[in-house]
């Protein structure tokens, strides 16, 4: 009696989901929250934006879920300060990177970016990721790096998402490196929403 | 006038008992005994604040919906206007706007929640301290204990219920946290959720929680809780004539049912005052929940810090080159997230839940304890309540590390690293400092019983010597300074009979003498009727 009574307490039971975010090849990158879409000359260096995917607020589903796994911090570096990642080459665009927003450690928003020191600081524990060398932790209890999203630009100047990101984004789970191998370059497998 | 009201109330209490008996009951009830002591009051301030709750909770169920369905928010407040959020947050700033007492309400509701830990937590000290936990009231201490753990559910279901940025980061939190749990954590945030964070699900669910699940297990508990203290009957501070086979004390009727009714409009009375006074969790300046903003300096509720402090002193990497998360077998272990918040608190709180086990171990002690402990008298449990506490207070300022560096122009980082090595350190060190304070306050007392107050009056003898005057004590004095257990290490049999053979039990025996000897090989023994007599002899 009981048993179907909590099989149905969580949904789908899909963890998969954890692994795949609205992004895809062209998807525009818009400003967070108005939605207007942003041009490589619009971002200056040392300016910050907060982003989402372009038709994120016309989602009729999920749009909050979406959400919380799509947000991206958006960084124009000095080229010479920015520390290319290797086998990331052309995943920047002229010293813009565009990194996951949610924490590596326990999924808040990583929303606080010092400008002079090219750090991301998340402000519920204290991770700090150094946007200038693939945000990877150098301070705070995170662990890995945040995900990185490859950008490009379109003919119209608008910066676009080359692909989804390449492994989940936020805190880590026990079957997260099976989804990390999952398929996940291919932009193709998203997820149903 | 006096003779028919008289006439009418023996009518009715008649009318009463002779369909319910209940009489002898209450004559029973009236009667019973309780001493008298201000640290007595602070459990009586968490069952106020739980009546505060309740009375303020349900004008709030009045309004409150539940749901995470979206609307365009077309109240009177003017930053909100045509913002998109959860019915839930709506209906918060609708009873914080426009129903007439509502924000004071809403205030009252969650100042009397803050209360109501503070007080639960300080409570649990008292007993603590006092040893109010022993044989026979391991039982009703885990009752308390359980009290303590559904009040943080409470608290946190509430909490949360708005939906705003703040209670939802507060979530998403929770979700990253149980994602880490292995093997299940995934499904387990599935299960909470239903599905994938934050859902459409967890509002609900948290409000069923919050105003019936917990709540009636607090009311079921506290109704134990209640009659375990009725049954134990209460325990009393050392004093003249007070045993552990007495209760010195005054009756419930008239005496406490007085006091305590009065005890419950002064709390009431100050939450609503701080209520009307304070701001608390103005969720109009947060904003709704959205998964993208959140802002600098932003805490949860004090009882929760200890968590999300714990989570911050965690480092990722351990002096930058151990990873704090491990890949095994294609697997992701989360040291850094496990530890601070699963297996710290799942070991602080155990301990908590077993200490009246765990030093009945090391006293060997089976006899029923009504008199309590002067904390002095037992260094060891002393000491290890103020390590405890260190421990809490160091995650709890963790907690609040970004507030502490801005307020006090500190780095952030440089606290958080001395934090990292004071956690080792500073309860250790709290530790043999409170036992060492014991000690000194327990030889304090031997020196009054055996030579008396120092009077400040000098005297000088007619061959020219000086000395002050010491007044002997009062044997009431006395009585509280000499009458405490002293207790020796135990002592076990060996481990081979004189045959030779093993003695099966021989390991926890030996577990348990090492407890002992850590808790009583130093000790302060209370002066003996012997000494005292051979000391007063040498004064005169």
């Amino acid at each position: 009696m009981l048993f179907p009574q909590i099989g149905n307490m969580g949904g789908d039971w899909n963890t998969k989901k954890f692994a795949h975010t609205m992004w895809r090849k062209g998807t525009r990158l818009a400003r967070d929250p108005d939605g207007t879409l942003i041009k490589a000359s619009d971002v200056t260096i040392g300016s910050a934006f907060h982003v989402i995917p372009d038709g994120l607020n016309e989602l009729e589903h999920h749009r909050i879920e979406e959400k919380a796994k799509a947000v991206v911090l958006l960084v124009r570096l000095d080229p010479r300060d920015l520390k290319i990642q290797p086998g990331r080459e052309d995943w920047s665009f002229d010293g813009i990177v565009a990194y996951s927003k949610i924490c590596t450690h326990v999924g808040c928003p990583v929303a606080l970016y010092e400008q002079q020191t090219h750090h991301l600081l998340c402000p519920c524990h204290q991770s700090t990721f150094d946007v200038a060398d693939g945000a990877k932790v150098v301070f705070g209890p995170a662990k890995r790096p945040l995900p990185q999203l490859p950008i490009a630009v379109d003919d119209e100047g608008y910066i676009v998402a080359q692909s989804d990101f390449h492994e989940p984004i936020g805190p880590s789970y026990w079957t997260r490196l099976k989804h990390t191998s999952d398929g996940l370059n291919d932009s193709s497998e998203g997820s149903s929403h | 006038m006096g003779a028919r009201l008289d006439s009418a109330a023996s009518g009715t209490a008649n009318w009463v008992d002779e369909r319910t008996s209940i009489g002898s009951f209450v004559k029973f009830i009236a009667r019973k005994v309780f001493p008298d002591h201000w640290s007595f009051m602070l459990g009586e301030i968490a069952l106020y604040s739980f009546i505060v709750l309740l009375i303020s909770g349900v004008f709030l169920t009045a309004f409150f919906v539940p749901s995470m369905g979206f609307v365009t928010y077309d109240g009177p407040l003017e930053t909100m206007q045509g913002v998109e959020m959860s019915e839930a947050f709506a209906s918060t700033l609708h009873m914080s706007f426009e129903v007439p007492g509502g924000l004071l309400m809403r205030q009252i509701h969650h100042w009397a929640a803050l209360l109501f830990t503070a007080a639960i937590v300080t409570h649990m000290a008292r007993v603590f301290f006092t040893g109010a936990f022993r044989k026979p009231r391991e039982l009703n201490w885990l009752v308390g204990f359980t009290l303590m753990i559904l009040s943080l559910a409470a608290g946190f279901s509430g909490y949360s219920l708005p939906d705003d940025v703040l209670s939802g980061n507060g979530l998403r939190i929770i979700e990253g946290v149980t994602r880490s749990i292995p093997i299940l954590g995934e499904y387990i945030s599935y299960w909470i959720f239903g599905g994938e964070f934050p859902g459409e699900i967890i509002i609900p669910r948290l409000f069923t929680m919050h105003i019936l699940l917990v709540p009636g297990l607090i009311l079921g508990l506290i109704a134990l809780h209640l009659f375990l203290v009725f049954l134990h009957k209460h325990t009393q501070y050392p004093g003249p004539g007070r045993t552990h086979k007495n209760v010195v004390g005054l009756p419930l009727f008239p005496v406490y049912t007085a006091k305590a009714g009065g005890f419950f409009f002064v709390v009431f009375g100050v939450i609503a005052l701080v209520a009307a006074v304070f701001t608390i969790n103005p969720v109009w300046n947060y904003g709704p929940y959205d998964p993208s903003p959140v802002s600098a300096g932003t805490q949860p509720d004090w009882y929760i810090l200890f968590v999300d402090g714990a989570l911050r002193l965690m480092p990722g990497w351990l002096f930058d080159v151990i990873p704090m998360e491990w890949e095994l077998w294609g697997y992701t272990l989360s040291w850094n997230i496990l530890i601070p918040a699963v297996i710290v608190p799942g070991l602080f709180f155990g301990f908590l839940a077993f200490y009246p086990w765990i030093e009945a171990w090391a006293t060997g002690d089976r006899g029923e304890k009504h008199v309590l402990d002067r904390p002095r008298n037992v260094p060891v449990r002393t000491g290890l309540g103020v390590a405890l506490i260190i421990f809490y207070v160091i995650l709890v300022l963790e907690g609040a590390n970004d507030i502490i560096a801005t307020l006090f122009h500190l780095s952030l980082n440089d606290l958080t690293l001395f934090l990292r090595v004071g956690i080792f350190v500073l309860p250790v060190l709290g530790f043999l400092i409170t036992r060492r304070i014991c000690f000194g306050l327990q030889r304090k007392d031997r020196e009054l019983v055996l030579h008396g107050k120092e009077t400040g009056r000098i005297v000088r003898h007619e061959h020219g010597e000086y000395i002050e005057v010491h007044e002997p004590l009062t044997e009431h004095e006395r009585w509280i300074l000499v009458s405490y257990d002293d207790i020796a290490p135990l002592e076990i049999a060996p481990e081979y009979n004189e045959r030779g053979v093993r003695r099966k039990g021989y390991r926890w025996d030996r577990f348990k003498q090492r407890l002992s000897r850590f808790y009583f090989e130093h000790r302060v023994s209370p002066v003996t009727p012997e000494e005292l007599e051979s000391a007063s002899h040498a004064h005169h």
